[in-house]
């Protein structure tokens, strides 16, 4: 286990989940898809568990699970907002919407603020090509997304 | 009062759910009766939140909807000032050629009642009536090319997977549609989800596979609920399940959802992914078609190349490739998008030419400025230049502007644009989302940043190492992640040279 307190409730959790996707051909993104959603990340003492339930190695999964952008080892902050780097919103300024999200919280990309409210990251579209610039937050689509909606945004999130 | 407010995601990301919550309650204050349906994007996406209104001349556009807009919609509509007249008398509704996305806007994306009314199953009714062997020979026929971006025969593809002999075949969806400026399976998926289905479900009927996989990436939220509630109708009208429309054989369909690899689009990388591994590339051969998920044949088809086939199906190869030009049968979803004035989907005909696209029917940039540059395919296609304007929108001819089409989106650029930047980014991308299989791709999109920062710095002498760096990743790498990357970087260097210049003069 990592330096991550094992969450509550895990074993049994896990035990569910497992049982879930039992009969699924190639479970093992649909079982960490279901522990983020589930923990908020995927816990660490999740993975020897898995690999035993999948007959996989504990290296194997953490090789997957390290792979893949989506799946966080430890909690994100209490919100988290994704803004789009691709090219089509960089022509419509994302780059100058990034730094000033990335001044005003105060972190980079993938960093928490020091409060634990806000994790700023970057993602590689959201198909919101044609009403650029784009972001998520908290799962919530924003299109035209520029410095000042931007600061409403986060107004928003402060909590 | 009966409404149409799409739930595609622009609109939402437009407003659209705020206008709907207001719409009902401003109708309960006034007692007035609505019905709201939830529609896909007509593509207009400067106009969205598009709300539709059900009158008697027919379905009357309004938007962009704000808020404040919403109480006009309860007095005389003929005053409202976003009023924009009948939806399908649009200039842009009215020059398409939609075929793919015929019902995209149109109908309820999750009533399969509203599907058949206007026309879905026809395609599946007609392959039923074929051969395996009859189906694969109408796709191939039709010209069709994989619209994922590497423009393959679909029918060869198929009649591989159709020959081979297995215990279990698979017909994989590719919805892991990750380039930017691209959105047309996003909106299929979320306004007319029964058409990948059906094209799906054909697909197994024409190569013998009775499993199906949609692979949506995980960035695309409400295309995966609406597939996933798509899924469990089609199940329930028996579209889907052990016997297809009550006298087909098998066919199952299982949604699943990546987790942020770009590299993921790639299908061998996909069915990696799909297998529960990381989404390292694979070597080909064997091609998935013989050797594909779990080692059984695979069909892997673009969401776009699917959900073309019940049109074929239905209105016969011969119609479908009266559509294009050359060796580009059919139409295409162009994707306009970026720093553009109208930006959206159009679907059309293969052959408009690039400067018809950007110029007459995106009508130049949002921010009014020139356009220096517009990237066609995604973030592995090249920048082109307005002398390239008149190249006609082709697989071949784009090839032939050392550029290509990828799943046809565009993304615009005005004359603010840093093509240094730019190229620059296209090797930092390419090293973030490498898969690290293949060492020009992974190591060489590291030094081709380092290389750009360099000639960034003033250094000349950077510049062939660069060409040279393109050179190695073009002809080493394993699958168009690395071997593409050269292509926005070179194009850039190529048709911007002025960017690249020791000295940039215009910021003295």
């Amino acid at each position: 286990m990592l330096d991550h307190a094992t969450p509550p409730g895990l074993a049994d959790r896990i035990e569910e989940i497992l049982n879930d996707h039992n009969g699924m051909e190639g479970p093992l993104l649909p079982v960490l898809h279901s522990l983020q959603a589930a923990f908020g990340h995927v816990p660490q003492a999740a993975l020897p568990i898995i690999a035993r339930a999948l007959n996989l190695s504990r290296a194997e999964v953490h090789g997957v699970m390290s792979f893949y952008h989506d799946f966080r080892e430890a909690p994100a902050g209490r919100h988290v907002v994704k803004l789009c780097r691709a090219e089509a919103c960089q022509a419509m300024g994302a780059d100058r919407v990034a730094a000033h999200a990335k001044a005003r919280l105060g972190v980079d990309w993938h960093g928490t603020t020091a409060t634990g409210a806000v994790t700023l990251e970057p993602v590689f579209c959201l198909g919101l090509c044609a009403c650029a610039p784009a972001a998520m937050v908290d799962g919530k689509l924003i299109g035209r997304c520029d410095e000042a909606r931007l600061d409403a945004v986060l107004d928003g999130v402060r909590a | 009062m009966k409404f149409f407010i799409p739930l595609d995601s622009a609109a939402v990301a437009l407003g659209a759910d705020e206008v709907a919550a207001l719409i009902l309650s401003e109708a309960a204050r006034l007692d007035v009766t609505v019905e709201i349906i939830r529609n896909g994007s007509r593509g207009m996406v400067w106009l969205e939140p598009l709300v539709e209104v059900v009158t008697e001349a027919g379905r009357t556009g309004f938007g962009p909807m704000t808020l404040a807009d919403v109480p006009g919609l309860f007095r005389d509509l003929s005053a409202h000032p976003k009023a924009l007249g009948l939806v399908d008398a649009l200039p842009w509704m009215a020059g398409q050629t939609r075929l793919t996305f015929a019902r995209v806007g149109v109908i309820d994306p999750l009533s399969l009642a509203e599907y058949e009314a206007q026309g879905g199953l026809s395609g599946l009714h007609r392959a039923m009536g074929l051969d395996a062997a009859g189906i694969v020979a109408e796709v191939t026929a039709s010209g069709l090319r994989g619209r994922g971006g590497a423009g393959f025969p679909t029918g060869i593809k198929w009649k591989t997977v159709a020959d081979a002999r297995a215990d279990r075949k698979y017909i994989v969806c590719n919805a892991d549609e990750g380039d930017s400026a691209t959105f047309a399976d996003r909106m299929l998926m979320e306004g007319d989800p029964f058409t990948l289905i059906e094209g799906m479900v054909i697909a197994g009927l024409a190569t013998g596979a009775t499993k199906g996989f949609v692979y949506i990436r995980s960035e695309y939220p409400i295309a995966i609920r609406v597939m996933q509630a798509a899924v469990r109708i089609a199940e329930d009208g028996g579209l889907l399940g052990p016997s297809v429309l009550g006298r087909g054989p098998r066919f199952d369909l299982e949604i699943r959802v990546g987790a942020g690899a770009y590299v993921c689009g790639e299908e061998t990388s996909l069915l990696n992914s799909l297998e529960g591994k990381r989404g390292v590339v694979r070597a080909k051969p064997p091609l998935p078609a013989l050797e594909g998920f779990m080692g059984k044949p695979t069909v892997v088809n673009n969401v776009i190349s699917l959900a073309s086939i019940p049109v074929i199906l239905q209105r016969g190869a011969a119609f479908y490739k009266t559509f294009g030009l050359g060796r580009s049968h059919g139409t295409i979803p162009l994707q306009i998008a970026g720093n553009v004035r109208f930006g959206g989907l159009y679907e059309t005909g293969f052959g408009l030419t690039l400067g018809q696209i950007v110029d007459d029917i995106a009508g130049g940039t949002a921010s009014g400025r020139a356009v220096k540059a517009v990237q066609v395919g995604g973030p592995l296609g090249a920048y082109h230049p307005r002398s390239h304007f008149d190249t006609p929108f082709g697989y071949e001819e784009f090839g032939a502007k050392d550029g290509l089409i990828g799943h046809a989106g565009l993304t615009i650029f005005d004359d603010s644009a840093d093509m240094l930047a730019q190229a620059r980014f296209a090797m930092e991308f390419c090293a973030i989302e490498s898969c690290g299989k293949c060492t020009p791709c992974r190591i060489g999109a590291v030094r081709g940043t380092e290389t750009i920062d360099r000639i960034a710095r003033g250094d000349a002498t950077a510049i062939p190492l660069l060409t040279d760096l393109c050179a190695t990743m073009k002809s080493g790498s394993l699958c168009a992640l690395g071997g593409f990357t050269p292509y926005p970087v070179l194009s850039a260097l190529t048709h911007f040279p002025n960017d690249f210049a020791p000295v940039k003069e215009a910021a003295e």
